[in-house]
Parts: structure tokens; sequence; C-alpha cells
């Protein structure tokens, strides 16, 4: 099983009601309904991802988070909202991290560390925007629009008053390692944050 | 009928006429004592019942739904596309019930049927059906067929208004319910149509109060351009545009009014081809049971209230062209049911057609009914 899944796993509470934003083929949902007996529902935009959830019996709106927001939701709706390699994506990060904690009790995001040491020094030897195994594509083409470094994304947080409940910082395989904890925004390739606005 | 039957057909069905002696209260607050239900079945009931899909049709629809009645047969069943051995809705593995409701005119009993009190059609005088007692009456016919609990409604259109309806009249009978290009309650604009439609119905000459097969006629010319306006809000500005454009039948214009677009002369083929086949009472009749869906209403207006009854699954699916039940009104639809905490899932299909998309198989369409309609199969172990 991936290992994010597990990290994941830890922070929803049985029963929990959640949101999955960009939920790709709900594999992370699946595993949620089936482990802890989540309900909710997945949001995507990929037709071959849509049609693979509903095989599987996870249920997936077809919605646009850049074109179609997520004003059709109420407030505090779900217990969790997650969103999985999709936050760089968006065409606004900053407000969908406002609609994730409008919607629900905690937030659950990851993303890629646009500081991780093997992409700084692509930029540095070839002067060229990085390529890699978890970020595959040329500069005009890619879907990442809003790459980051763990520190921007803190950064955020802190101007928004969010609070990081946990944050796991692992490899491309989704492994721990004592390297990335060291030193996370160097050594570190993907981040896991916990986050929320109670209390903070 | 081609003249080898496709591997994916149910191939030659026969309708059943069931009659039901029990008498049934309408919405109307009036009974019809006893009616008949035609229906037709695909597929083999399993030993515990579980695998039955009921299939509920639209305005102009009825139980023949899939395969041939005859070798001579041109075309088969209207869902034919979806309803077939390997098809979305497996017939190796589902017992599929298409029926004609209540009032329609294709053998249930409607308005051209004999009213046994005055041994004349009834005409006007047959009670306005709604959504809810089509509903009813599916309810009353699964008892009869043994089924307790549906694995699945399914429906495009009013049909998935009934599919819809199910959901919150029998929540324990019904395990999905798969609304397809529907809407929760008809727009202004939506009731606007169906009002000219019955205008051009009960304003011909021929109409006769309704009383029209006493006097030996039919309001054909109504019920043509009932159809005609119809039929122009099932298709897109785009499908129109690529059928037709602006091609005329001649080569130049003759300064007339005859049928010289060929767009018109297909409306008046249409429209004249319906009139020969279908009751006029019956489409008035559909167009109100239309007009007046809205579960929300007994629900202060709350369709996410209304909603909180139902128990089974959604699958809710629309069409990018159709401007008829547009989808934006299937995500109202899906909103209420993600506010009231109801399992869905939506998808917008990219499809030309217009409103009439429902009825044509398209790769994402197929793929998703199919894989959906898997889900559910595998639910019930078929």
């Amino acid at each position: 099983m991936r290992t994010d899944l597990k990290i994941i796993e830890q922070w929803i509470s049985p029963g929990s009601h959640v949101l999955d934003l960009g939920c790709g083929d709900g594999t992370l949902l699946d595993y949620l309904q089936r482990e802890k007996r989540a309900t909710g529902f997945g949001l995507e935009i990929n037709p071959d991802h849509i049609t693979t959830c509903m095989s599987r019996g996870v249920s997936v709106i077809e919605q646009n988070l850049d074109t179609q927001g997520l004003g059709n939701f109420e407030d505090h709706t779900f217990d969790t909202v997650l969103m999985t390699q999709a936050l760089q994506a968006v065409r606004r990060p900053d407000v969908v991290l406002d609609e994730m904690l409008r919607l629900g009790r905690e937030g659950i995001v990851t993303f890629p560390n646009f500081a991780y040491w093997r992409l700084r020094w692509y930029l540095v030897r070839r002067g060229r925007m990085p390529e890699s195994e978890t970020l595959p594509y040329k500069w005009y083409n890619t879907p990442n629009i809003h790459l980051c470094t763990f520190k921007d994304f803190e950064a955020l947080c802190y101007r928004k008053d969010f609070r990081i409940l946990n944050r796991t910082v692992v490899d491309g395989e989704h492994q721990d390692h004592w390297l990335s904890r060291l030193w996370p925004n160097m050594l570190g390739q993907i981040a896991i944050y916990r986050i929320t606005r109670e209390g903070s | 009928m081609p003249d080898h039957l496709p591997t994916d057909s149910v191939g030659i069905v026969t309708p059943q006429t069931l009659h039901f002696d029990t008498p049934i209260t309408l919405a109307c607050d009036r009974t019809l004592e006893s009616y008949d239900l035609v229906i037709e079945t695909y597929g083999a009931l399993n030993a515990d019942a579980s695998n039955a899909v009921l299939i509920c049709h639209a305005l102009s629809g009825h139980h023949h739904a899939a395969g041939y009645h005859s070798k001579e047969d041109r075309k088969p069943g209207w869902w034919d596309s979806c309803i077939g051995p390997g098809k979305p809705i497996d017939t190796n593995r589902f017992f599929v019930v298409s029926l004609n409701n209540l009032g329609g005119c294709h053998g249930s009993t409607g308005p051209s049927s004999t009213n046994p009190q005055t041994g004349k059609p009834y005409g006007p005088d047959f009670p306005v059906i709604t959504v809810r007692d089509w509903v009813h009456s599916q309810a009353l016919l699964a008892d009869r067929l043994g089924i307790n609990c549906w694995a699945a409604v399914v429906g495009g259109s009013l049909g998935g208004m009934q599919a819809l309806q199910w959901s919150l009249d029998y929540p324990d009978r019904i395990r999905h319910a798969v609304v397809i290009a529907s809407t929760p309650r008809l727009s202004a604009q939506n009731i606007a149509f169906n009002e000219v439609a019955r205008q051009a119905i009960t304003s011909d000459r021929e109409f006769h109060d309704g009383r029209y097969f006493e006097h030996n006629t039919l309001p054909r010319r109504g019920l043509m351009l009932a159809r005609m306006v119809g039929h122009i809000t099932y298709l897109s500005d785009a499908s129109m545009g690529e059928k037709f454009g602006r091609e005329l039948r001649d080569q130049a214009y003759k300064f007339g009014y005859d049928a010289e677009f060929q767009v018109e002369s297909y409306l008046r083929y249409q429209g004249e081809r319906f009139s020969e086949s279908f009751d006029a009472n019956t489409y008035l009749l559909m167009t109100r049971a239309l007009d007046y869906f809205d579960p929300a209403y007994e629900h202060d207006n709350d369709l996410a209230k209304a909603l909180l009854l139902a128990r089974c699954e959604f699958l809710v699916l629309s069409f990018s062209t159709d401007w008829r039940f547009t989808p934006a009104r299937s995500q109202e639809l899906v909103d209420a049911m993600i506010s009231a905490r109801r399992k869905v899932s939506y998808a917008e299909i990219d499809a030309p057609w217009g409103h009439d998309a429902f009825l044509i198989p398209t790769p994402r369409y197929t793929a998703i009914f199919e894989s959906y309609m898997d889900r559910v199969a595998r639910e019930v172990d078929v």
C-alpha cells in the first residue's frame, strides 16, 4: 500500500465524512471507506478516473475546482478535506486552502517540494526549469502552475492563521527517511500537511 | 430487424399485459377501479429476486425498450443501445422490467382506453396522473412480479424523475437510482414549452374537448405542432445545424411558405408520423405530469430536506448541450444530495445532441453507465 495513504489514514478518525479534491481513481477514498468506514465524495475532472471511481463504489462528482470552485458545498460539511498532489495545479491555491477549511474542520494537503536538493541542483547546473520523476513536465505544458517549497507553504499558513497540526516529509516513493527529517526543505520531496483553522 | 440478430440484442420480445383489480387512488384524489399495465421483461430474475432493474420511460416512451417484436420490425426498442447482453444494463446479469406508464397510449390504461363505466374511451375524463402515481403503480407492479427491492431504477428525462421519486417514496425498495438528463423540477421556460404544446392540441378543431374518438377524428394538426415544438427542445442548435444547416429541398428559394428548408420538412415529417401514433390526451397528461413534478414542494421547497428520505445511492448524468434540462439542473440535484449526505456520483458528458443525447451511446456515456451498473450487479452478486 502507498505510504502516503498509510500516513493520511492515521489522521482520519473512524466514520469521518471526507471530501477529496482531485481524488484521481479513488484509491484513497476507497481505502478510507474500507479501513475507516469513512463516507464522502471525491471531486475529479479526468473522465477515466471518474469511471474508475464509479466502478469501485467511490462517490465521485465531476467538478472543476478552477472554474466551478467549491461554492456548492455548505460550510462545515466535512470532518476532513483532502487534497493530494493537486495544490500546485490549481489556479489559486490560497483560495482553495481557505475553502478547504471552510468546508472541513481539518485539511490534509500533499504537494511536491520545489526546494528539494535535486531540483535546486538541476536549476543551478543546467539553468533550466527542473524536471524529475515527480515533476516530469516541460515548463510550457506542466499542469503544475503553482509550485512552492515547504517554507513557502508554511509562510502562507502563517499568514492565513492556519495551524499546522502535523507535517510528514517523505521521498518520491512516499517513504519516510531520516535525512528528510533532518533538513526537510532541502532533502524532502513530498510533504503531507495536516492543517486546521481551529484554536489558532 | 437486421438479417442476423446482433449478439448483443435481447432478440424477439413479447409484451405482456398485467391486469390490476385493486383500486388505486391517485394524487388528484380520484380512483381508478382497475387498470392494465403493459410490460416487457428481459433477462431472468435470480432466486432471491435481487437483480431486477426498472426502466422508466420519458414523455413519449413506452414498454418496448429493447429488442424486436418481430422479424419485420424495422427498429429495435427505444433504449436498445443500453439494454442487452453485454450492454450497460446487461441482461445476462439483470432482470430488466420496462413498462408503459398509466395514462400512456401503448397498451396500459390511459385516456384512449375504454372507460368501463361508460363503455366509451375515457378521453378527457381520464384522471391527471403524476410522477408519484406512476411510482406507486410501479411499486404494485413490483409486488406482482415478486420484486421486493430493485437493484436499480433507471430513467432519462421524465424517466429520471420517476427514479428520483422512487428513492423518496420507497427508500427501502431501491438500491440505486440512475437519473439521466433530468431535473428536480421544471423551470418556467420548460412549462412554457409544454403549454405551447398543449395549446396546439386543444386549439385544434378536431380536438372536440378531448372527445375526438367519439367524433371519429383525431387532432392530428395540433399533435403534430406539439411534437414539432417539443422536438426542437430535444435537439441542440449545433446538432440541428450539423444535420440540416440551411439546406434547401430544392435549388433556390420559391418565395412561398411551403417547407423549403430541410429542417422544416424534417419537423413536419416527424410531427405527422407522431400524430398518427400517439394519443393527444396522453400527450396532455404526460406534459402535465412533467409540470407538476417537484419533490421539494412538500418539504418547504428544500430539495435536500426531501432527499433525507432517500436511502439509495445515486448516479446523476447530464449532457453538455442539453438545454431542456441543462447540466446546471442536474448539479442542483447533486448539490442537494451532497447537502443531505446521500451517496451520489455525477458526470457531465460531452455530447452534441442536446437532450436526446441520453438515447445515443457515446464512448464516455457507455463507459460510465457500464461501470456503474457493473458495480450494481456485483453488489447483488450477479
